[in-house]
């Protein structure tokens, strides 16, 4: 599997760390909202087919990417920088 | 008298091996079942077995969308062991090895259980305390397991690299001896034909593409093979959770879906009669009746729906056992593949009536769902028919997330690539 980061260009996987589901929503941290914490920690959508999640590109630049991956064929769609788009802002 | 015996294996013999029934029917489906079982792999077939023969539930279907045991119970390593920590797996694993220590003779079916033992290797101090905890753990609950030093290991592998310079040092190892393999495919074999002879329909090339509703309450699925109604529909369909909850309606679940590779060598002369843990990484290896190497390591540690993985992991694993075996740097690999493993988020399994009406769930069993394969059909067979858990398999819900009664016996947290 090939990864094309916006900095380095395509690079084999084993230089990306994967950080899983990129559709999540942090809740703000003073936030005491029991289910949305749940629901960050502990739920996936885990989809058979075009699935949204963030990639760290840690054998390279070190960039935080929002990967589109398709879970049944394993191409991929597109990469961005996460910063900014991700939804679940800061570590994820 | 039993279908397969010394006596019917002589007299087919000399009538020419032309009496042999099929070990299960072809049927077609019928218009409405009491239960359908979602998944012909070994945990649905199970189910379906212990519904008829404990609980006398025999107007059943097993749905299976390819053939029977096409999944992962034709695709694991056949280990079979409860050497766990936590007394939620202990009492549930333990009740799945004593169905293990007796299931040739219950389905007359040689299942080939090889109680050859599993040892988990140490490679620092720390871990071999923490082999000692477990291994006390163990014992307290009735479980069997020992402490073994490096000269014990050695006599019991002697291919086993234990000097003091190999990359990462055996300094001991946790053995439990009642462990050992399994043959996977006679496993699924052996269930269906019991499940079949009971009474219940095993119905291949039969695809859930839906759930028929009445108001909040599942009454039956459709299928590629048209609608099919039931009281109870029951779901054990492994790495493709994720997938059928949707069709449920259920967009999310405490689940991934990965891929986990395994692999066989050539066949070689008896090298390793054990299964054998590495402690440095994730290994393990055994050696089936024929001398391949059966070996596995990692996930390839990315969500997958695509039963195969990808390179980097065959050359860790492929590192992994020359660390342990430098010996076998020349044998050839002959095969490899790949099967979907559901993820949960603490690394245990989900065995429950519900989340719907109508619906029980059987899933999450990460990639160690081939040993709980009879512990597992018989818990879900409990609670599909008596509407409650059975005591083994209470602690396994599916709230137990948002309760804060996690049971990470790897005590990894919510990162399921990792457990």
């Amino acid at each position: 599997m090939l990864i094309t980061c916006p900095y380095c260009g395509p690079r084999d996987v084993i230089e990306f760390t994967y950080q899983g589901d990129g559709n999540r929503e942090r809740p703000q941290p003073a936030s005491q909202d029991l289910d949305a914490w749940n629901a960050y920690v502990y739920d996936r959508l885990n989809p058979a087919g075009d699935h949204n999640e963030i990639w760290q590109h840690s054998g390279g630049c070190r960039a935080h990417l929002r990967v589109v991956r398709n879970t049944i064929t394993h191409e991929i769609l597109s990469t961005a920088f996460a910063r900014g788009g991700h939804k679940a802002e800061g570590r994820s | 008298m039993a279908e397969y015996s010394a006596f019917s294996l002589l007299k087919n013999a000399l009538a020419g091996n032309k009496d042999w029934k099929p070990a299960w029917r072809k049927p077609d489906p019928k218009a409405s079942y009491d239960v359908i079982v979602i998944g012909g792999g070994g945990h649905g077939l199970s189910t379906a077995y212990y519904l008829a023969k404990e609980h006398g539930i025999t107007n059943v279907a097993v749905l299976e969308k390819g053939w029977l045991g096409s999944g992962n119970v034709g695709r694991n390593t056949t280990a079979v062991r409860s050497n766990y920590l936590l007394p939620q797996n202990t009492r549930f694993y333990e009740h799945s090895m004593k169905l293990w220590e007796n299931l040739s003779h219950d389905l007359n079916y040689n299942v080939m259980f090889s109680q050859r033992g599993c040892l988990n290797l140490a490679h620092t101090p720390a871990q071999l305390d923490d082999y000692a905890r477990r291994g006390n753990a163990m014992r307290h609950l009735g479980v069997d397991a020992e402490l073994m030093n490096v000269e014990q290991i050695k006599r019991l592998v002697p291919a086993l690299d234990v000097s003091g310079s190999a990359r990462f040092p055996v300094l001991g190892g946790l053995m439990q001896p009642r462990a050992g393999t399994a043959r996977h495919d006679a496993v699924a074999w052996g269930y269906a034909r019991g499940a079949d002879r009971r009474g219940v329909d095993i119905i291949e090339n039969c695809e859930v593409i839906g759930f028929l509703r009445d108001g909040g309450r599942i009454t039956g699925v459709s299928t590629t093979r048209g609608e099919i109604r039931a009281k109870k529909v029951a779901l054990a369909v492994a790495g493709s959770t994720g997938h059928v909850m949707q069709l449920a309606g259920i967009s999310h679940m405490p689940i991934e879906s990965h891929v986990l590779q395994a692999f066989v060598s050539e066949s070689l002369k008896p090298i390793v009669d054990t299964v054998l843990t590495f402690g440095m990484g994730h290994f393990y290896i055994s050696q089936s009746d024929k001398g391949s190497l059966v070996y596995g390591g990692d996930l390839d540690g990315y969500n997958s729906y695509a039963q195969r993985g990808s390179l980097p992991i065959v050359d860790e694993v492929m590192s992994e056992m020359l660390a342990l075996f430098p010996g076998l740097a020349r044998v050839r690999m002959l095969r490899s593949w790949g099967g979907l493993c559901d993820m949960t988020m603490d690394g245990s399994p989900i065995i429950i009536a519900g989340p719907l009406p109508g619906m029980y769930l059987n899933c999450g069993w990460c990639y160690g769902g081939f040993k709980a394969t009879p512990a597992s059909g018989w818990c879900f067979a409990y609670t599909i028919a008596k509407d409650e858990p059975h005591e083994f398999n209470a602690p396994f819900t599916l709230d137990r997330f948002y309760r804060g009664l996690i049971i990470d016996d790897k005590g990894q947290g919510a990162n399921p690539r990792l457990h």
